[in-house]
């Protein structure tokens, strides 16, 4: 039995690699060293899907582990689709990614390309910019509270030295209409060095030969900028942008500790939703039913980002 | 400066480049200005750190550094008085504003937690992490591609919906609030990067090294141990700070998953509270020591960033 399987490694093999088969076969092998990885996602990743799954059709309650569970059948999805606050919510989410991916990509892709200027020193700046991303959000955005902190926090004293506002009335966290802005600009602040890491990645792979014979055929630093930089950057540019649109559609912990979905529900993204209705509503099948959905929501982005990233790895 | 100084054709001019320079210099300053303002604070007084205007310069003092190791109580300067000398420099600190030190703080033991957890889990994604990549790099494993898709997959979950299961599967398990349920979390979260990074890796070792080291006649498993994984130290080096990166910067699975016993320093530091609201120097000198360890693996990671942050996916 082990020599027939030995046997058809051996021919399945390129010649001199059979010769050297001993003990176990490069077939058991790779399932040796692929199969943990594996079982540990299915343990940690799948099996609790699927019972989110299950749960997603049930009215079952966390915080009443004893009570009868009842088969709701698709109920749970029917009202989240007609549920005027998941709809807020998914706007919320839409306005919070739609701007910070905005910013972050026109202003990391400006810095990227003054970067590639290779002005002297350029190195050291790139690495100062870097230093945010690579922070804990919730640590560091926590510390935003004090910097937007009315009168004593150093945002709310420059704006209202900026501005002239009084310094009281700078209420970042606490105005309705400013407490979005407060966690897009915490953001922008944190991932613009990632978008533009990217962006660098994409205007250093430029061979410069092409600006060489745009130069020579009198093409307008304008023209060579629509015609060759961003074309042969926009690859990189779409993998930083799903890449940030995906962690962004997640955004929790930072979401969280600023306003923690306030003032009411104004910075209530669909995240800081699913937390509320699961560990505060204990609302477990129903907001089963939610993470379900937006588990698909992302998963297609997913899909979108590997296609993508196929692309950019051809080039 | 010169006109007739000879230079290629598409290399900026020297005045580009001094405005990009200026550009570049201003937006870094501005963007590290609330670090600095962390690292300021966490050296200000209470009283100093929530004055208007903010002080700029002040008197540095240790004050929100004790007053993060410690717990603190109100006592009468009658009291104070009966104590007998102060036995440091945070005894005299704290005496000053009419308390003495009850006993340590919490962030010590959440300090450590935040250590055990990310170190466990980076080992186990890192070790893990290495073995599925040089199976997927060197052997034809069937459906290889819906594989690597499938475990990058589990990377896009959003984390609230992943911990509503694992909150239940962890307190049937009796995991709730432990280290180890912890690690074992984020271990399967870091080991999808782990496994496409180490792929990229070791894709760049060339194979005939191991195919020499089988023709002196070396196993497979041999040849793994002794040529491929002494040529991928820096890979493993570098998988291993992102993912100890990840983990020890965490926080929606701690905050809703732990909240006693395995807590890590993420979820704590904002829930450092001094009389009257939050004391801002003590979450500053948290936050401080909190990110030190990272702004030293960003400098010793610069040149694997960009590979890090896109799963592999851009090299250079």
């Amino acid at each position: 039995m082990l020599d027939r399987t030995a046997d058809n490694v051996a021919r399945a093999t390129p010649e001199p690699l059979a010769k050297k088969i001993r003990g176990i076969s490069d077939k058991g092998l790779a399932w040796l060293f692929i199969s943990p990885t594996i079982l540990l996602l299915l343990a940690i990743n799948i099996f609790p899907l699927f019972w989110a799954i299950y749960l997603s059709f049930t009215n079952f309650r966390a915080n009443r582990p004893n009570e009868a569970v009842k088969n709701l059948g698709l109920a749970n999805y029917q009202r989240i689709l007609g549920d005027q606050d998941i709809w807020i919510a998914m706007q919320t989410t839409a306005h919070f990614v739609f701007w910070t991916i905005l910013l972050q990509t026109v202003i990391g892709f400006t810095l990227a390309w003054l970067i590639d200027r290779k002005f002297r020193g350029h190195a050291f700046w790139t690495t100062i910019i870097l230093v945010p991303m690579m922070l804990s959000p919730a640590v560091v955005g926590n510390f935003w509270r004090f910097l937007y902190e009315p009168q004593i926090g150093l945002f709310s004293y420059v704006v209202s030295f900026v501005t002239g506002i009084p310094p009281t009335n700078v209420q970042m966290l606490s105005n309705v209409e400013l407490a979005p802005w407060a966690i897009i600009i915490v953001d922008t602040w944190m991932w613009t060095p990632y978008v533009m890491l990217i962006c660098l990645a994409g205007l250093r792979s430029i061979p410069e030969y092409i600006y060489e014979a745009a130069e020579v055929d009198r093409a307008s630093n304008w023209r060579q900028f629509w015609s060759i930089t961003l074309p042969m950057a926009l690859p990189f540019i779409m993998l930083a942008v799903l890449f940030r649109g995906i962690e962004n559609f997640k955004m929790f912990d930072m979401v969280n500790l600023l306003t923690g979905g306030g003032p009411g529900s104004t910075t209530e993204v669909a995240s800081i939703t699913l937390k509320r209705q699961a560990f505060e509503s204990w609302r477990t099948g129903y907001s089963s039913a939610f993470a379900i959905i937006l588990f698909v929501a992302v998963f297609g982005l997913a899909n979108i980002y590997v296609k993508a990233l196929n692309k950019v790895k051809q080039r | 400066m010169s006109l007739t100084t000879a230079h290629s054709v598409v290399a900026p001019s020297s005045n580009a480049k001094l405005i990009a320079g200026t550009i570049i210099i201003a937006y870094a300053l501005i963007s590290i200005v609330p670090l600095l303002w962390i690292f300021a604070t966490s050296f200000k007084t209470p009283p100093d750190s929530i004055a208007y205007p903010p002080k700029i310069v002040f008197q540095p003092s240790i004050e929100g550094y004790c007053n993060l190791f410690t717990t603190r109580t109100r006592q009468t300067p009658d009291y104070i008085k009966s104590l007998g000398p102060a036995t440091g420099f945070c005894d005299e600190t704290v005496r000053k504003r009419n308390m003495v030190i009850a006993g340590p703080s919490n962030f010590l033991p959440r300090f450590v937690n935040s250590l055990i957890i990310a170190f466990g889990s980076t080992f186990c994604a890192v070790f893990l992490g290495t073995l599925s990549a040089y199976g997927f790099s060197r052997f034809k494993v069937p459906l290889a591609d819906d594989l690597l898709f499938f475990i990058l997959s589990t990377r896009f979950m959003p984390p609230i919906a992943v911990a509503i299961p694992i909150y239940l599967m962890y307190r049937e398990l009796g995991l709730s609030d432990t280290a180890l349920g912890m690690i074992l979390l984020y271990t399967a979260v870091n080991v999808s990067l782990a496994v496409w990074l180490l792929k990229g890796f070791i894709d760049e070792i060339p194979r005939e090294y191991e195919e020499a080291a089988m023709i002196d006649g070396y196993t497979r498993l041999q040849a793994f141990w002794r040529t491929v994984l002494p040529q991928a130290t820096t890979g493993i080096a570098a998988t291993a700070i992102f993912c100890l990166i990840f983990a020890w910067n965490e926080y929606a699975f701690a905050a809703l998953l732990t909240s006693g016993t395995a807590q890590t320093a993420p979820p704590f530091i904002p829930t450092i509270i001094g009389e009257g609201g939050q004391d801002w120097p003590a979450v500053a000198a948290g936050t401080t020591i909190f990110l030190v360890p990272i702004l030293v693996f960003t400098i010793l990671l610069r040149k694997q960033l960009l590979r890090g942050i896109t799963f592999g996916a851009v090299r250079k």
